[in-house]
């Protein structure tokens, strides 16, 4: 059984680990949205009716395979730091902690399967595993599917699939995303154009935190745009033919990086390096850029190794509400600037790969 | 590549200037970026994007449709019975209300899921359950209409036989709802 305290202060979802082409994939993650067939949706059910969604859900959850597994957290019971770290470790959405009376995850120990209750959608299961893993992850969450919906009956027509709140996420209701590191693309001046093709695919482009989040430290998030008129394993197909593309693509231009930049690429790396082991202040936005450059060097060898894990955790640790969580309480940005450089100089400069954060 | 303007900070943001048809480009920072905001920010490698709200979206599709050009704003269209969304919340805010709404708004809804989605068929995963009782419904719907029939012809024998057929399907059904 998980314990709560451990999913503040640790930094060690099975996310964070290196997976399948973790040179310029992070992460892959499957969402599917269902709605329980006789209730409101969330934005207009009542406090009962939300209810009775959340003890059914919760019901279900308990048959889930590998039920000791799953541990239920109620958002009205955790604080907003908490509520924060949940975010930053991409285990619920914004809006989910927005209203936090009767919403709820359900959340597996390793953090790679976390149901999200009462959302937009009465449910929103996802599997977020490491690297390049669509196929492993569809069918893990499509075997989740099957065994709540052994026990809920979901929402669903025949044309349109499974009903959702938003017509955008009708049919399948599934979304697969693949957060990827581009900084050769993006010192090559590529990005815009291998990104923008992806658009005419039908892929949607986004930040590290989803929706309106600016693309900090070259982290981009791809995803399927349409739901409807195509199987999940379709769509799972075609995200993964074209991430494919787009990994080439990266490594080829990492390949042309020292070509096109010379000198200046052993430099930035290093500075960064310098940087993130010696400074005495970082910034959120300081650190993600400084700890890309990382990334990029370590992948391109002119850096010592440092495990592509330990630089995932770093991406979790340094986040705000995660730092304050662990401090304990809420900081100033001053004070929150003096951690976060204290706690990426001792990661970077400890040869072990304890998670744990003290 | 360092920022055009501060030479300091990585360049992140790529703006474009058009003026009087004279276009300049710029390589800049965050900050840097956010100083000068005289700029049109394009979609750079930072993207940014503007905060449009996705009911104003609908409604702007929903409007350019001819097929929902004769359904005014709300007017004239029940709200519906599942959950008292009116047409017109719809249109604001982009989000239905419950499973009910898709059948309360069918009309106006296909051709925005249309415009959205390309098509409207599911072709995916179907709920085992729905399987079954998709076929019990169908099964329910002939007999019922059979037995209409044998009214109509006065055949009071085989009507008695339909309505014990429909009490079973009906029970069957009801089961597989609880």
């Amino acid at each position: 059984m998980l314990d709560p305290e451990q999913i503040f202060t640790r930094a060690d979802s099975a996310w964070l680990n290196e997976g399948p082409d973790g040179d310029v994939v992070i992460s892959t993650r499957i969402r599917l949205a269902r709605n329980l067939a006789d209730l409101p949706f969330p934005s207009r059910a009542s406090d009962e009716e939300l209810e009775q969604a959340l003890v059914r859900l919760k019901s279900a959850s308990e048959y889930l395979p590998e039920a000791k597994r799953y541990r239920l957290l109620e958002m009205g019971r955790l604080s907003p730091l908490e509520h924060q770290v949940l975010i930053e470790k991409h285990l619920v959405s914004r809006e989910h902690v927005q209203n936090p009376k009767k919403r709820a995850l359900v959340l597996r120990d390793d953090e790679a399967v976390s149901i999200m209750i009462n959302e937009e959608d009465h449910e929103r299961l996802q599997v977020l595993l490491p690297g390049l893993n669509l196929d492993q992850a569809w069918q893990l969450a499509n075997r989740l599917d099957d065994s709540l919906e052994r026990r809920l009956e979901y929402a669903f027509d025949d044309e349109l699939g499974f009903l959702t709140c938003c017509p955008t996420n009708l049919g399948s209701g599934l979304r697969a995303s693949v957060m990827l590191h581009l900084p050769a693309l993006v010192l090559s001046k590529q990005a815009n154009q291998v990104l923008g093709t992806l658009a005419q695919f039908g892929l949607v482009i986004r930040g590290l935190y989803g929706e309106g989040t600016q693309a900090l430290g070259n982290f981009f998030q791809v995803s399927n745009q349409l739901t409807l008129n195509r199987s999940e394993e379709d769509l799972i197909h075609n995200l993964h033919a074209l991430t494919s593309q787009v990994i080439d693509q990266e490594r080829a231009a990492r390949g042309r990086l020292y070509e096109e930049l010379g000198d200046r690429l052993p430099d930035m790396v290093w500075r960064a390096y310098g940087i993130l082991t010696n400074a005495r202040l970082l910034s959120g936005g300081e650190a993600m850029q400084l700890l890309s450059n990382v990334r990029l060097g370590v992948n391109l060898n002119l850096l010592p190794p440092i495990k592509l894990a330990k630089l995932n955790r770093l991406l979790v640790i340094t986040q705000p509400g995660f730092i304050q969580r662990v401090a304990g309480g809420s900081l100033q940005s001053s004070e929150r600037d003096r951690k976060r450089a204290s706690l990426v100089k001792e990661q970077l400069l400890t040869k072990n790969n304890h998670s744990e954060v003290e | 590549m360092l920022c055009e303007s501060c030479n300091k900070n990585p360049a992140t943001v790529f703006v474009r200037r058009t003026v009087n048809g004279v276009t300049t480009e710029a390589h800049l920072c965050e900050e840097c970026a956010k100083e000068r905001s005289e700029w049109n920010i394009v979609v750079g490698p930072t993207l940014s994007f503007p905060d449009f709200s996705l009911g104003n979206l609908f409604a702007s599709l929903l409007e350019q449709h001819p097929a929902s050009a004769g359904v005014s704003i709300g007017g004239g269209m029940e709200p519906c019975s599942g959950c008292g969304l009116t047409y017109a919340d719809f249109r604001q805010q982009g989000r239905l209300g419950c499973a009910r709404c898709y059948t309360t708004f069918r009309e106006p809804l296909q051709p925005l899921i249309r415009r959205l989605q390309g098509d409207v068929q599911h072709v995916g995963k179907v709920p085992r359950r729905h399987k079954g009782r998709a076929r019990l419904r169908h099964n329910l719907d002939a007999l019922r209409r059979r037995l209409k029939e044998a009214i109509a012809r006065e055949a009071f024998e085989e009507a008695a036989q339909l309505r014990d057929q429909i009490k079973l399907a009906e029970d069957k059904l009801k089961e597989g709802q609880q």
